[in-house]
């Protein structure tokens, strides 16, 4: 009798879940970023860094070249795979910190602005303002002409670009459970405060987090890729992708995969992240969804 | 009056926003280490170095310089530039403006002409392979760097079919392929938000009135429905500003057009502060602007917000 009965309530297995998984994103993102991002070192075919003369502007696989150089090489003959591939690692080093540092800074003053409320409230709300009404570029113009750009300045310009997002939509959410039973019986029991706030507030909106966090993968890519193809993201002669597509642009006339497939490598990490941030939001938090 | 009060606040708050950016720009300049090194060049003479710093009270304590540098920058005076020298750091990059406002005038054009009617057929045909069509489009659009879209739209249309020059500024046809390369993000996400916008008030009452009324479609969904539908893309108008702004100063890198954006890039690798400095008031005091226009172009098409 237990074989037939079925639990409504009993969650969809494992292989199921993993069905309604989105697989292209998924594997456009392991096979291009992620990967790449970690093992870059054991599957690039040829150093990045190293000059070889000898090998200079070799075309792309099935357009002149050899599988030697699957996607040419630039004009130093470097292998322009290998160059993409560890070129990964500080694209999502940069990306990931960045938003870290958005989602940290961002929930922190919007669970204490949503909570305490008051001219804290107000204070947090008028920087969220400010700092959505702020161009990230502009500030990122200014670090790198007063600092110079590096690997610290282009995070900071990254975090400083999504942690109003967080603060404005955490705070909306705190307004709304502080307000409700189980908020009211922590404190009942004697709870502090911070508990309250940390261990019963905070689960409540990681949903919330974790959607935005996904969705802005996105935006934080695209905007390191544009830092450092204007040269004042992270210095030469690290490889990321932006500098690779830069590196090209004065000889796309004749040598146009140099620039074409570090373009390709951003387009379909930004693409698949997106795709994945969209079903995440839809699966998590439906309420969000724009169309 | 609500509606004195409602654009007083956004003036106040622009103004707040913008005084903010005043004291980042200055706090930058001396975070550098001595603002002497930053906003003089290297060769500057003692007697050079002294003037400075008497003119801009280098020293007095923090908070007067930073009044000093403020009661400077309403008249517009940054100092000069260290890269093109003699010129006047602020005059240089108002010289600049037209050429980026051009630009940017542009693309806006393009993007409108192109996503209003884009997302209003998405709607329309709604579930239909012109709606999918539009989506992907849209999709990709926000997917793409726009400054390897610039490399590539080089390659095909001027490199392979010569249709137009590969940079520089002058005739229209040097202006089309960046407005393009800028507009391309915009394009799409106007078109996301005209289709559901669209979406919404097709499926309201006075739209079936007028159909049953016997209107003809044409005017039901370019007249009636899409005159209410137009509210929510123009609110986006202040984030297209924003992004406008961002894409010229990557697009004219990329297409050497002599605008704002090429100036501050070139200025940052000169090390040129005065320049930089300039050009980011500049940019703030540009974007501001477009968006109390936004405020007051959403006020004069929505009564809600008039009369509200």
């Amino acid at each position: 009798m237990g074989e037939t009965t079925v639990n409504p309530f009993a969650k969809p297995s494992l292989w199921r879940r993993a069905r309604e998984l989105p697989l292209v994103p998924i594997t456009v993102l392991l096979i291009v970023f992620i990967i790449p991002a970690f093992f870059a070192d054991f599957i690039a075919p040829h150093d990045p860094y190293t000059p070889n003369l000898r090998s200079r502007l070799q075309p792309p696989v099935f357009f002149g070249g050899t599988w030697e150089f699957a996607l040419g090489t630039d004009r130093l003959g470097r292998d322009i795979l290998s160059r993409i591939l560890h070129g990964a690692w500080y694209v999502l080093a940069v990306s990931m910190i960045g938003i870290a540092v958005g989602v940290v800074v961002g929930t922190t003053l919007g669970l204490v602005a949503g909570y305490v409320r008051g001219w804290f409230d107000g204070l947090v709300m008028r920087l969220v303002d400010i700092s959505l009404a702020l161009p990230a570029m502009l500030l990122a113009l200014a670090l790198a002409a007063a600092l110079g750009a590096s690997f610290l300045s282009v995070v900071i310009v990254v975090g400083f670009a999504l942690w109003a997002y967080f603060a404005r939509q955490v705070r909306a959410e705190v307004l709304l459970l502080r307000n409700s039973d189980f908020v009211a019986r922590s404190m009942v029991a004697g709870a502090s405060h911070t508990r309250i706030l940390f261990r019963h507030i905070l689960p409540n909106v990681t949903n919330t987090i974790v959607v935005l966090a996904t969705l802005q993968v996105g935006i934080a890519i695209m905007l390191d890729a544009s830092l450092s193809f204007l040269g004042i993201g992270i210095p030469r002669p690290t490889p990321t992708w932006g500098l690779l597509v830069s590196d090209g642009r004065d000889f796309i006339a004749t040598d146009w995969w140099i620039s074409f497939f570090p373009g390709l490598a951003i387009l379909l990490t930004v693409l698949s992240a997106n795709m994945l941030g969209d079903w995440l939001r839809d699966k998590l938090d439906p309420r969000q969804r724009q169309i | 009056m609500p509606l004195l009060r409602f654009l007083g606040l956004r003036i106040a708050s622009s103004l707040f926003a913008l005084l903010i950016i005043t004291i980042i720009v200055f706090l930058l300049s001396h975070l550098s280490g001595n603002p002497v090194d930053a906003l003089l060049p290297d060769d500057a003479t003692q007697e050079q170095v002294d003037t400075f710093i008497r003119d801009w009270g280098l020293d007095e304590p923090l908070w007067q310089q930073y009044l000093t540098f403020l009661k400077n920058a309403l008249q517009g005076d940054f100092g000069t530039s260290l890269k093109w020298p003699g010129q006047d750091a602020m005059g240089f990059v108002l010289d600049r403006m037209p050429a980026t406002l051009q630009l940017g005038g542009l693309a806006i054009l393009i993007s409108v002409v192109i996503a209003l009617p884009l997302g209003v057929a998405a709607a329309v045909y709604k579930g239909t392979l012109i709606d999918s069509g539009a989506q992907t489009f849209a999709l990709l659009g926000q997917s793409m760097p726009n400054f390897w879209l610039g490399i590539i739209l080089i390659w095909v249309f001027s490199v392979w079919l010569g249709w137009f020059p590969t940079s520089g500024m002058g005739t229209l046809s040097h202006a089309v392929l960046p407005a393009i390369a800028i507009a391309w993000f915009q394009i799409s996400a106007l078109a996301r938000l005209t289709r559901s916008a669209m979406l919404e008030v097709l499926d309201a009452e006075y739209i079936k009135l007028a159909r049953v009324k016997g209107v003809s479609e044409t005017k039901v969904v370019w007249k009636h429905a899409l005159r209410n539908a137009a509210v929510v893309p123009l609110t986006y108008f202040g984030i297209l500003a924003a992004s406008i702004l961002t894409g010229s100063v990557v697009i004219e890198t990329v297409f050497s057009w002599p605008g704002m954006g090429w100036v501050a890039i070139e200025a940052i690798r000169g090390r040129d502060f005065p320049v930089v400095q300039a050009v980011i008031i500049a940019y703030a005091v540009i974007y501001m602007l477009s968006n109390l226009v936004v405020d007051l172009l959403y006020v004069i098409i929505d009564p809600r917000v008039r009369h509200g």
